[in-house]
C-alpha cells in the first residue's frame, strides 16, 4: 500500500486510544446507504516501476518532431539549474507562504520576481502570478473597470488579431459580470490593428483598450499611436506582451506619452517547458496608484521585531479570504513553482542573455521565412515587421501540408484556417534560438516535398 | 466599551453623522468600528461631487485583516473629503469622531432612520460577541 | 523524533541584485550574439535595459539554494494544515511527468503525436468520475477556485438554457470558505449565507427559509469546513433540488471520503476537486494546482472546453465547440495545467482501487487519533460529540481568557518546535481556533511529536505566557509587522542612486 506507513500494531494501538474497534466505525456518522461498496471502474494499482515502464512508453509514443509552432508557448533553451533548483523539496512541496517566518525563501523569491517582472514591462509593481496569459487578460479587463472610474460603460476593445483562445477565455470569464466586449478589425495587408477601427469610436465611453504587442499574427503594433488614443479618449491601456519580446521592444510603461496602465502575459517563455500546455504562469504589472485593484497575492518587505529585513503577503484585504463576496477575484492558488522559475531563468539570463534570445528568434524566424517564401505557393501574408512568428499564405489547404510536414517529423506550424478564416490557407509559423540553421533548411526541404506531395495528390 | 458620543447620530453599519453649523453632515465611523478593524493601513475616499444614495457604499477602511465598505448614511453629495487621512490612516484609530472623519456630504433630504447614542449602544454590543 | 531548537537566526541571504556585478552574467546559457536581422522599427525599440540581475551561475545556485532552506515544507516537516491535504508528493510522479516525451510537446500538436499524453489524460478523467461518482469530468480548470468558477458559471448555464435566468441566488453556508462567495460575484450571482448549528450541520431551517425560486444553487463542503460529515446532506439535496436548485460540491475536504463515499452518490450536481490537495500534486509554494470538475448528467452539455474525448477506433482527440455547443466555453490558453494532470494521473495509477479506500480511511484515521490525543494533552475540540473527518478544529477561546495566549501564538511557537502550524482563524465561526488535518501520509511517530509539542506550549502557557506572544525566536525572521507592510508598500527592489 504506498505512502501510508501504519503498521498493524500501529492501527490497533490508534483505535484503542480512540477507543473504537475498527477504522470502519469513524465512519458511522455517514449514512450506511451512502458508503461506496467498490470502485470496479478504477484499475488495481501500480508499482513505481509499472507505473513509469507504462509512463515511459507512453511518452515515448510522441516521439520528438521538430517544432515549429508557437502562438502562445514557445520553445526556449532553459538552463538546467532553473529546475534542478526548483524542484528542490523546500520550494517543490511548501505550502504558500501564509505563515511568514517559515516560508522567507518563497517569500523572496516573489519580492525578486515582482522587481524583475515590473521592471521587464516598466511598470512600478507586479503581482505574484496568476493562472495564464489568457486568464491574465480577463483578470486586467476586470481591473480596468474598476480602476477607470471616469467610465460607466465596461466596454473593452479587443483586437481580432488578440490570441483568439484569450479571447474566448475573456468572454467566458468576464462576460458574466456585465463587461462588453468589442472586436476591433486588423488591416489586411499590414496585419495591424487597422487605423481606421478607432476613429469611428470617438466621443464614445470606452473603459479600456486591450493592445497585444506583437500580436497573434506575429505583427508589431504602433502601441505609441494606439496607447494616446485611449488616454485621449478615457479609456486605460491593457497591454498584452510577450516576455523575452520586452529585451528588445519598448515595455508597456513606455508606450505613448503616459504609458499602459496594466501589463499582463504569460510567462511560459521563461523557463517553463511546453509540456502540453502547462502549467505556465500569468503575470500582471500595474501602476503604484492601481495597486489596490489588482488581483493575486502580493509580496512586500517589512522588518521584524528585532527591526530586521523580511518579506510578508500584503494587502490581504483585497483577496478572498479576507473580502470574499467583494474580493478583487476568487484566485487562491497561483502558479508559483513556474513563477519561480522564471525567477531563476531572469537571473540566468539578464538583460543581456534576453537580448541575444529575443535577437537569436527573430533571426531564425526571419532565415526560415526567406528559405520558405523561396518555395513556389509560399508567400508572406503581411508587409509589417514581425518579432518572431510570421503568417504565411500557401496555395495548397494548411491541414494537407502540415499531415505531410508531420510525416517527415516536422510540426509546421499552426493551421489558422479555423481561427482567420478570412485569411484562406495561412499557417503560423514560429522559429526560436532552439532551431539550428540545419533545422531551418531541413524545414524548407521538407515544404518543397510536402508541397509537390499534396500537389500530385 | 466602546465611546460612543451623545450628541451623534449612528447608522447600523457603524458610521456616524454630525450636523454641521453650514447643514451639511460629516461622516465617519464609530470607535466600535475602528477597534474590531485594527491597525488601518490605507483609506479610499470618494471623489468630490459625487452623488449617493442612502446606502451606497462610498468609501472603503482597510486594515491587514479587513477592508470595509463605509456606506453614506443619509442622500446627498459629496462636498468635502478628509485629504490628511491619505498619508494618515491612523488617524482614524486615534480619534474616530475628530480628525479621523471622513467626508462631508450636502444632504439632499432628512436624516431620518439614523441611531441615536443609546439604540447604536444596542448594535455595537450584539456585534461584539 | 528531536525537536528542532538549534537558530536559524544567522541565515539570512541578500536579494539577487544585491549580488550583481556589472558585466558579470551566466554566459554558457546565452546564445551566440547576433544581429535580429531585419529588427525592431526605430520607434518600437527599447531603449533602457530592465533591472534584471548580473550574476554568475553559481551565484545563481547559491542564492536561491539558500532561500530555498529558509523555507518548511513537506519533504522536510509536518504541516498538519486543515483544509490544504499537505500529503507526501511521491517523487515518481515528477519524474512521469518530466518525461521528454511529455515535456517538451506543444499543447497545440497535432493530435496523431499526442495520443500517449491524450491517453493519460481520458483515463485520469475516467478514474475520477468513478471516484466522485459524476457522470463527466473536465481537466481544464487551473486551481481550485478556477474548478469553482466553472461549477457556478454552469449553474447559471443550465438555468438560463432552462429559460429560468432569475435564479441568481447561490447559498453559502456561513463558515464557508472566502473563495465561495467571491466565486458568486464573480458569475454574476448574488451569495446568499446561511446558518450553521452549534452541531456542525447545516441549520435545515434556515436553509428551508432562503430557498426559492431566485435560488441557483447551494455550494456545501462535505465534510465540511468545521470538519465534521454533513448527516443530513441528503435532506439537504431534496431541499435544494425540490426549490429548482443545484447542488455544488466544494471538493477541498475530499481526502476524508476517498474511497468511502461519492459526491455524486450524496446528490451532488457539480464537483470540483483540488488535485493538489487529494491527488497529492506539489504544493508549489503556491500552485500550480489543477480544479478538475465534474457533473452530473444535466449538467454534461456545459462542461468547459476542451475534454479529451475517444473515438470508436480508440484514438483520443480533443473535443471543441461542435462537440459540445452548450459549453460554457474556454476557461484557459491551452488544455489545463498539463504536468500537474500528469502527477496525478500517476498518483491514481499507483494508488489503485484498493489504494483509494485506504486514503479516506487512514487520513480519519490520523485525525481521530490526534484529536483524541490532544484533547488528553489539555485541549478544547470545538466539536468534541462528533467524530472527527480528516481534520478537526481545537478551540483556544478558554487559553486566551484564561492566560492571553492566541491561536496566533500557538502557531508561532509550533514553529520553534520544527512543525508548520495548522490553519488558523478559519473558519470563521470559531473563536481562537486551529485546524489540523494531519493526512494519512503521517505515521504515528510524527502524530505523537506533534502532540508533545503541543502539550509543551500548553505547559508554556501556564507558565509564561508572554514568551508565547512574541514567538518565534528560532526562525529566520521574527514575528513581521504586517501594518507596515501595508502602508508603507515596499513592493520592488529599488536600485540605490548613484
Amino acid at each position: 500500500m504506498p505512502f501510508i506507513p501504519h503498521t498493524d500494531d500501529d492501527v490497533r494501538e490508534m483505535l484503542a486510544v480512540i477507543g473504537v474497534p475498527s477504522i470502519e466505525t469513524l465512519f458511522e456518522e455517514i449514512p450506511a446507504g451512502l458508503r461506496v461498496q467498490s470502485l470496479a471502474e478504477v484499475p488495481e494499482g501500480l508499482s513505481e516501476l509499472e507505473v513509469m515502464q507504462l509512463m515511459t512508453e507512453r511518452a515515448h509514443a510522441d516521439g520528438r518532431p521538430k517544432c515549429f509552432i508557437g502562438a502562445g508557448a514557445y520553445e526556449h533553451h532553459i538552463p538546467a539549474a532553473v529546475w534542478s533548483t526548483v524542484t528542490r523539496g523546500e520550494f517543490y512541496s511548501a505550502y504558500t507562504p501564509y505563515q511568514a517566518e517559515a516560508s522567507q525563501g518563497t517569500l523572496q523569491t516573489i519580492y525578486e520576481y515582482q522587481t524583475m517582472m515590473a521592471s521587464l514591462t516598466g511598470m512600478q509593481v507586479s503581482n505574484a502570478s496568476l493562472y495564464d496569459g489568457a486568464t491574465a487578460v480577463a483578470e486586467a479587463s476586470l481591473m480596468a473597470v474598476r480602476a477607470n472610474r471616469r467610465s460607466k460603460s465596461a466596454r473593452i476593445l479587443l483586437p481580432r488579431s488578440l490570441h483568439p483562445h484569450y479571447r474566448d477565455v475573456t468572454l467566458a470569464s468576464a462576460s458574466n459580470q456585465g463587461l462588453k466586449f468589442e472586436e476591433l478589425p486588423y488591416d489586411r495587408a499590414t496585419g495591424q490593428l487597422a487605423p481606421g477601427a478607432l476613429s469611428g469610436l470617438d466621443g464614445q465611453d470606452i473603459t479600456a483598450l486591450v493592445i497585444q504587442q506583437p500580436n497573434f499574427l506575429g505583427v508589431m503594433e504602433e502601441v505609441d499611436a494606439l496607447t494616446d488614443w485611449a488616454h485621449a479618449h478615457g479609456a486605460l491601456v491593457v497591454a498584452v506582451v510577450n516576455p523575452i519580446s520586452l529585451a528588445l521592444l519598448k515595455p508597456p510603461g513606455q508606450w505613448g506619452a503616459k504609458g499602459a496602465d496594466i501589463a499582463v502575459g504569460d510567462g511560459q517563455p521563461l523557463g517553463c517547458p511546453l509540456s502540453s500546455g502547462g502549467p505556465y504562469f500569468g503575470f500582471m504589472t500595474t501602476r503604484m496608484e492601481h495597486v489596490r485593484q489588482m488581483p493575486g497575492r502580493i509580496v512586500g518587505r517589512t522588518v521584524d521585531l528585532d527591526g530586521r529585513p523580511g518579506f510578508t503577503l500584503t494587502l490581504q484585504a483585497r483577496e478572498q479570504h479576507i473580502r470574499r463576496a467583494k474580493a478583487t477575484s476568487n484566485i487562491c492558488t497561483n502558479q508559483g513553482l513556474l513563477m519561480m522559475a522564471g525567477t531563476v531563468y531572469l537571473s540566468l539570463m539578464g538583460a543581456e542573455g534576453m537580448e541575444r534570445v529575443a535577437a537569436a528568434s527573430m533571426a531564425r524566424t526571419e532565415q526560415l521565412a526567406q528559405l520558405l517564401t523561396a518555395i513556389g505557393g509560399v508567400r508572406r501574408t503581411f508587409s509589417h515587421p514581425v518579432f518572431h512568428e510570421i503568417v504565411l499564405s500557401l496555395d495548397r489547404p494548411v491541414a494537407a501540408v502540415l499531415a505531410a510536414l508531420a510525416e517527415r517529423d516536422i510540426q509546421g506550424g499552426l493551421d489558422l484556417t479555423e481561427y482567420y478564416p478570412e485569411l484562406g490557407n495561412a499557417l503560423l509559423v514560429c522559429a526560436t534560438e532552439t532551431k539550428s540553421q540545419l533545422d531551418i533548411e531541413a524545414y524548407a526541404r521538407a515544404m518543397t516535398e510536402a508541397l509537390r506531395a499534396v500537389r500530385a495528390a | 466599551m466602546s465611546n460612543i458620543p451623545t450628541d451623534l447620530k449612528y447608522a447600523r453599519t457603524h458610521e456616524w453623522l454630525r450636523t454641521l453649523s453650514d447643514g451639511n453632515v460629516e461622516v465617519g465611523i464609530s470607535d466600535h468600528a475602528q477597534a474590531a478593524l485594527g491597525d488601518l493601513v490605507f483609506v479610499q475616499l470618494p471623489d468630490v461631487g459625487r452623488a449617493v444614495a442612502a446606502g451606497d457604499a462610498c468609501a472603503v477602511v482597510e486594515s491587514v485583516k479587513a477592508a470595509s465598505d463605509l456606506y453614506a448614511p443619509v442622500a446627498g453629495h459629496v462636498v468635502a473629503i478628509n485629504e490628511a487621512l491619505s498619508k494618515e490612516p491612523e488617524l482614524i484609530n486615534q480619534d474616530p469622531y475628530g480628525r479621523g472623519w471622513v467626508m462631508r456630504l450636502k444632504p439632499d433630504g432628512a436624516t431620518a432612520g439614523l441611531l441615536s447614542a443609546a439604540d447604536y449602544q444596542k448594535v455595537a454590543d450584539e456585534s461584539e460577541g | 523524533m528531536s525537536m528542532n531548537q538549534t537558530s536559524n537566526r544567522t541565515l539570512h541571504e541578500k536579494l539577487i541584485f544585491e549580488h550583481s556585478r556589472p558585466g558579470r552574467g551566466a554566459r554558457g546559457q546565452w546564445p551566440r550574439a547576433e544581429s535580429p536581422g531585419a529588427g525592431v522599427p526605430q520607434n518600437l525599440r527599447r531603449t533602457q535595459r530592465a533591472l534584471l540581475p548580473e550574476v554568475s551561475e553559481l551565484d545563481v545556485v547559491r542564492h536561491f539554494t539558500r532561500l530555498s532552506q529558509l523555507n518548511f515544507s513537506i519533504d522536510t516537516h509536518f504541516y498538519p494544515l486543515g483544509s490544504c491535504t499537505m500529503k507526501y508528493n511521491p517523487k515518481a510522479c515528477n519524474a512521469a511527468a518530466l518525461l521528454p516525451g511529455f515535456l517538451g510537446r506543444h499543447p497545440l500538436a497535432p493530435v496523431r503525436h499526442g495520443q500517449g499524453f491524450l491517453s493519460c489524460m481520458f483515463e485520469l478523467q475516467e478514474m475520477l468520475k468513478a471516484v466522485t461518482g459524476m457522470r463527466g469530468v473536465a481537466l481544464s480548470p487551473l486551481a481550485g477556485a478556477h474548478g469553482e468558477f466553472a461549477g457556478v458559471a454552469m449553474i447559471r448555464a443550465y438555468h438560463r438554457a432552462r429559460a429560468d435566468p432569475a435564479r441568481n441566488e447561490i447559498i453559502v453556508p456561513e463558515a464557508a470558505h472566502g473563495t465561495n462567495p467571491a466565486t458568486a460575484t464573480m458569475c454574476g450571482c448574488v451569495a446568499r449565507e446561511v446558518a450553521v448549528g452549534s452541531d456542525g450541520d447545516v441549520d435545515l431551517e434556515a436553509l428551508r427559509a432562503a430557498v426559492g425560486p431566485k435560488t441557483a444553487g447551494i455550494m456545501l463542503t462535505n465534510p465540511s469546513t468545521l470538519g465534521v460529515f454533513e448527516r443530513r446532506i441528503e435532506e439537504v439535496a431534496r431541499i435544494v433540488h425540490h426549490a429548482g436548485g443545484l447542488l455544488y460540491y466544494d471538493g477541498a475536504n475530499l481526502n476524508a471520503i476517498l474511497g468511502k463515499v461519492r459526491p455524486g452518490d450524496m446528490g451532488f450536481d457539480v464537483i470540483h476537486m483540488n488535485l493538489h490537495k487529494t491527488f497529492s500534486t506539489p504544493h508549489g509554494g503556491g500552485g500550480p494546482g489543477a480544479g478538475a470538475v465534474g457533473v452530473s448528467a444535466r449538467l454534461l452539455p456545459f462542461l468547459p472546453l476542451p475534454i479529451v474525448g475517444r473515438e470508436s477506433d480508440g484514438s483520443y482527440r480533443w473535443l471543441d465547440q461542435k462537440d459540445l455547443p452548450q459549453s460554457i466555453g474556454r476557461l484557459t490558453g491551452f488544455g489545463g495545467n498539463a504536468g500537474v494532470l500528469l502527477r496525478a494521473y500517476v498518483y491514481m495509477r499507483m494508488l489503485g482501487r484498493e489504494g483509494m479506500h485506504r486514503v479516506g480511511e487512514f487520513a480519519t484515521l490520523n485525525a481521530n487519533y490526534l484529536s483524541v490525543q490532544l484533547q488528553k494533552a489539555g485541549y478544547e475540540a470545538a466539536f468534541p460529540q462528533r467524530r472527527a473527518s480528516h481534520e478537526f478544529i481545537l478551540t483556544l477561546r478558554r487559553l486566551a481568557q484564561q492566560y492571553g495566549v492566541t491561536a496566533m501564538d500557538v502557531a508561532k511557537r509550533l514553529l520553534d518546535l520544527g512543525f508548520h502550524a495548522p490553519t488558523t482563524y478559519f473558519p470563521l465561526l470559531i473563536s481562537e481556533c486551529l485546524l489540523i488535518e494531519p493526512t494519512e501520509s503521517e505515521s504515528k511517530e510524527t502524530l505523537d511529536a506533534f502532540v508533545r509539542a503541543m502539550a509543551q506550549i500548553l505547559r508554556e502557557a501556564r507558565e509564561d505566557a508572554e514568551h508565547l506572544h512574541r514567538a518565534p525566536y528560532t526562525m529566520p525572521v521574527r514575528r513581521l509587522d504586517d501594518v507596515r507592510a501595508a502602508k508603507e508598500l515596499d513592493l520592488v527592489y529599488q536600485r540605490p542612486a548613484g
